[in-house]
């Protein structure tokens, strides 16, 4: 059952081969059994998933179904579920239970979804490892050595793992596309804007955007039919027309025009990597897609203006921690300030901290218009980048990441080698465009493991249901996405 | 030295509208503490603002009200600092691109002992939407100070003038002008009690003729304009006092204490905040098209300075009973009803301003309390002007009805006051005062006009006051000069 797609779990549960109180208690047995080998869950209450799978029954034996009813779906944990316990992986939220549900978890509620838990994620979706998760960090189930990637680690785990049937990420900078690139899955970073944040904690609010992280395109099509959709909660939510994510997935590749960005080839590139990526324009070309060479000059900007524009949101985004009203307050003080300061400094990790510090200080008067404005300026020119390319080609290609997996604190010390970690991903972000990673292929680690490696796909804007398409196209010929991970059978 | 005080304002209206700014909640005052702190209110983790369309059109009223440029794009900005009633630990208010830019207001400066009363136009700056916070309060837990979000999110106008202002007067004028207008315009309760309506005043002096601007001080929330004139005259002389005894100002912001009548600095501005201003991205640039303002404007009430000319114009009132009378909203609709209802415009006038408002003055109280409505003042206004009774008879049939009786023949029956206009009962009279006044008469006829006066005094007398006094001249002038 555990490596069923969503639609054939869903004819299962159809079929009454198996109720969603077993299918969910198949889940929450295996992960009783794995969750202590890589630390994907933060939050699981057995009672409120099986009690919602108890009601999908209900739902199914009634007729009124829809394709994930009764689906046990892992949750990060940086949306808000009524009643659940609600961290966005950081000491300051670990009490706080969450009195409202995210738009997000509204959606999946309305589906008739299991939450099956809230899953692990780097501090305030802060990071590309998990390592920054002041639950602890989330281990790669490809090599429990290594980081799944961040800062969606926890959901990317339990997909790989199969630990939930599909689970949700968000991605600022590349958080659900480096995860599933590192741990062998597809996940999508949808258009910003077509899925509410309403409920989504912020980190970096013109750049967060909630998307699926299945095991295959055909599944993140299922989990986009239910996430995407205007909220008038979400002032930046998109008023586009409901779409079916699945209605394109068979169309042909003939004569589609894929653009490959020369930047995203350059040096940096692991040979490896590069080699597999090679593999997949190959498969491609059978499918019948053209290839033409395109360049995003400006998207070698992308990091720095990325670690100027989103401390800068996420400096005063963070600003509501401040120990009145819920979350850490610090057991003693002597006054107001005083307050703040060790609550703060208590409930705040080091790299949450060095962003609001970084923050700070591009927004203060005499610094703002040298790295704030700029850096906005840059951003459009990055956008442009793409604009121009999209006239040459329907859709991008690349590495989602340089390289596979790395080893569980070999870039703790070293925050530009972390950030580089998503020197492809950050570009689409900044543009606003929808963003894909697939399973490609694997790479030989020195210690002889098996590690996967991440196809990019990136779509212009609103064009998710081809960007699902192209994967879904790859994944009929390939079967890189059915891989396991040894040690989870 | 001869010493100018410089003033500007900068006004807090909250709007009128049933919901917060960014968020759903109750905007009602006076509930229990933090029962209208929604989850927007109070920040929870993940909650997005959301634009109250209501308070937008509020601020275009006012834009189109004061003639202002209203920009295609407004943009708004993330105020940073903390503090415990500021719940998302910056308030969201706009910087660069307010959404009401350049405009004006013509005050009324009344007259005083040393200056006959004069109009002038204060120009405002600009107008900007931003959020309250909640309040601290403190005591009511002993030792412990308690936050209160209900007020937090509920919408705000900020309204800045130019430094045009030149005096106490001048700066109290223009409050009440602007108090005036936000109601007028229906954006606002005005009600400054509870804090719907808080003005801070920038004082700073500088020699009589010339031009650079001193350093400010800054009068935070002044709640009433008793309070702002005392505290700019105490300000502006304390300014002159300091720098005529070699001081300096220093740029401050301060606090008015109404019982001694002394203001304090409350804070030096040196070190100032840097509130790391900038765009929020949860919000999209707030855009005010030209059919915003049409249909805005479709909803706007007549201004006032329109109406005053419109009474000058249409009903003959002078122009300082049509001023008096547009002074208010309510006032001016109270006249217009009573218009309406049959009363002589400029009768009606002079009972609203000299009759109605003057009663409830003082007793301190607002024309909505008005125990005569509108409709029977009319009643009153055209007994007067039918002749029925005399414009004096009329004080005592008002008197009777501000204490209850609202039937207005009935008090002039009861009371006696009716006006005798039968001219056989007239000539009656005046043939009576004729012959007692011999000497009178030929007084008059030896030309003193004084004595026609005494004999028209005599037949009012005569009469109790009930003779028509126009008729008791018409009759004797045609007796006499026969």
């Amino acid at each position: 059952m555990i490596n069923q797609s969503l639609k054939q779990l869903s004819q299962m549960l159809a079929s009454k081969e198996v109720s969603s109180v077993e299918m969910t208690q198949t889940f929450l047995d295996r992960i009783k059994q794995y969750n202590s080998d890589i630390n994907a869950y933060i939050t699981l209450d057995e009672d409120k998933s099986l009690a919602q799978a108890k009601a999908a029954d209900g739902i199914l034996a009634a007729g009124t179904a829809t394709p994930l009813t009764g689906i046990p779906i892992a949750q990060k944990d940086i949306f808000c579920a009524k009643d659940w316990r609600t961290t966005c992986g950081s000491k300051m939220l670990e009490t706080f239970i969450a009195p409202y549900d995210a738009n997000v978890i509204t959606q999946f509620n309305h589906a008739g979804a299991v939450n099956l838990g809230k899953t692990n994620m780097d501090e305030f979706a802060m990071g590309s490892s998990n390592e920054t998760s002041y639950f602890g960090c989330v281990n790669n189930p490809w090599d429990l050595t290594r980081v799944p990637g961040g800062s969606s680690g926890g959901s990317a785990a339990a997909v790989a793992a199969r630990l939930c049937a599909a689970a949700t990420g968000t991605d600022t900078g590349g958080s659900i596309r480096q995860p599933a690139s590192l741990c062998g899955f597809t996940g999508l970073k949808p258009t910003y804007g077509l899925v509410s944040r309403y409920g989504m904690i912020a980190f970096a609010s013109s750049l967060d955007q909630a998307g699926p992280m299945a095991k295959s395109a055909e599944d993140c099509a299922l989990m986009m039919n239910v996430m995407a959709g205007f909220d008038e909660r979400d002032s930046t939510s998109l008023n586009h027309p409901k779409e079916d994510y699945t209605s394109k997935l068979n169309q042909p590749l003939t004569g589609l025009k894929v653009g490959l960005p020369k930047e995203y080839f350059a040096e940096g590139l692991d040979t490896d990597v590069a080699k597999v990526i090679d593999n997949a324009i190959a498969e491609y070309k059978k499918l019948g897609a053209e290839f033409v060479d395109i360049s995003l000059p400006n998207a070698g900007l992308s990091i720095p203006v990325y670690y100027v524009l989103a401390p800068a949101e996420a400096s005063t985004n963070l600003s509501r921690y401040d120990g009145v009203r819920y979350g850490h307050r610090a057991a003693e003080y002597d006054d107001l300030m005083d307050m703040y300061m060790k609550s703060r400094a208590e409930g705040f990790g080091d790299e949450v901290k060095r962003r609001i510090l970084i923050g700070t200080y591009v927004l203060s008067a005499g610094y703002y218009d040298a790295y704030y404005l700029k850096a906005q300026k840059i951003r459009h020119l990055i956008a442009d980048d793409f604009k121009a390319a999209y006239k040459k080609c329907d859709i991008i290609m690349g590495p989602t990441v340089p390289s596979t997996a790395f080893k569980t604190g070999e870039k703790t010390d070293d925050p530009v080698a972390m950030y580089l970690q998503d020197i492809y991903t950050i570009a689409t972000n900044l543009a606003g465009l929808p963003g894909m990673s697939i399973p490609a292929g694997f790479s030989k680690s020195s210690d002889g493991k098996d590690l996967p490696v991440g196809l990019q796909i990136i779509g212009n804007y609103f064009d998710e249901a081809r960007m699902l398409n192209v994967g879904h196209a790859y994944q009929q010929v390939t079967d890189w996405h059915t891989a396991m991970p040894e040690g989870f059978a | 030295m001869e010493w100018e005080v410089v003033i500007g304002l900068e006004t807090h209206a909250q709007l009128k509208t049933k919901t917060k700014i960014f968020s759903g909640g109750s905007t009602a005052y006076g509930a229990e503490p933090n029962t209208q702190a929604c989850e927007v209110s109070t920040a929870l983790p993940g909650v997005l603002p959301v634009l109250n369309k209501e308070a937008v059109e509020c601020a275009i009223k006012f834009g189109l009200a004061i003639g202002a440029e209203l920009p295609k794009l407004s943009v708004f900005s993330r105020k940073n600092y903390f503090y415990p009633d500021l719940p998302k630990g910056y308030q969201i208010s706009q910087f660069e691109l307010p959404v009401v830019g350049k405009g004006e207001v013509t005050i009324q400066v009344p007259e005083t002992k040393n200056q006959p009363a004069y109009e002038k136009v204060i120009g405002i700056t600009r107008a900007h939407l931003e959020e309250d916070a909640g309040k601290s309060v403190h005591g009511a837990v002993e030792g412990m100070s308690g936050i209160d979000l209900n007020r937090a999110g509920t919408p705000l106008l900020e309204i800045v003038t130019e430094p045009d202002m030149r005096s106490a007067a001048e700066a109290v004028a223009y409050a009440k002008k602007l108090h005036e207008l936000v109601q007028w315009i229906d954006i606002c309760d005005g009600n400054m009690q509870e804090g719907s309506f808080r003005c801070d005043v920038n004082v700073s002096v500088r020699p009589k003729g010339t031009t650079e601007l001193g350093t400010r001080r800054e009068i935070k929330n002044l709640n009433s304009f008793k309070f702002m004139q005392q505290a700019i005259a105490y300000e502006t002389q304390w300014q002159i006092e300091t720098l005529e005894d070699g001081g300096t100002i220093e740029q401050a912001t301060i606090l008015f204490n109404p019982d001694t009548g002394e203001t304090k600095a409350m804070r030096s501005k040196e070190g100032a905040n840097d509130y790391r201003y900038f765009p929020d991205p949860d919000l999209l640039p707030l855009e005010v098209t030209e059919a915003d303002k049409a249909r805005v404007q479709a909803d706007m009430p007549e201004l006032p300075l329109a109406m005053k000319a419109r009474f000058e114009s249409e009903y003959a009132l002078s122009a300082y009973d049509a001023l008096a009378i547009t002074s208010s909203r309510a006032v001016a609709g109270y006249f217009v009803d009573t218009i309406n209802a049959g009363g002589d415009p400029k009768l009606a006038a002079n009972w609203v301003m000299g009759g109605i408002t003057a009663k409830l003055n003082t007793e301190d109280k607002s024309i909505a309390d008005s125990p005569i409505d509108a409709a029977t003042l009319a009643q009153l206004v055209k007994r007067i002007s039918d002749g029925t009774i005399s414009n004096n008879a009329g004080k005592q049939v008002f008197e009777a009805m501000w204490t209850g009786g609202l039937d207005v023949d009935a008090i002039i029956e009861e009371k006696g006051l009716k006006q005798v206009s039968d001219t056989s009962a007239i000539e009656a009279l005046v043939n009576e005062v004729l012959a007692a006044n011999q000497a009178m008469v030929e007084e008059y006829k030896a030309g003193k006009q004084k004595a026609f006066n005494a004999l028209v005094g005599q037949t009012m007398k005569a009469s109790k006051g009930k003779a028509n006094p126009g008729q008791v001249n018409q009759v004797l002038k045609k007796k006499l000069d026969a």
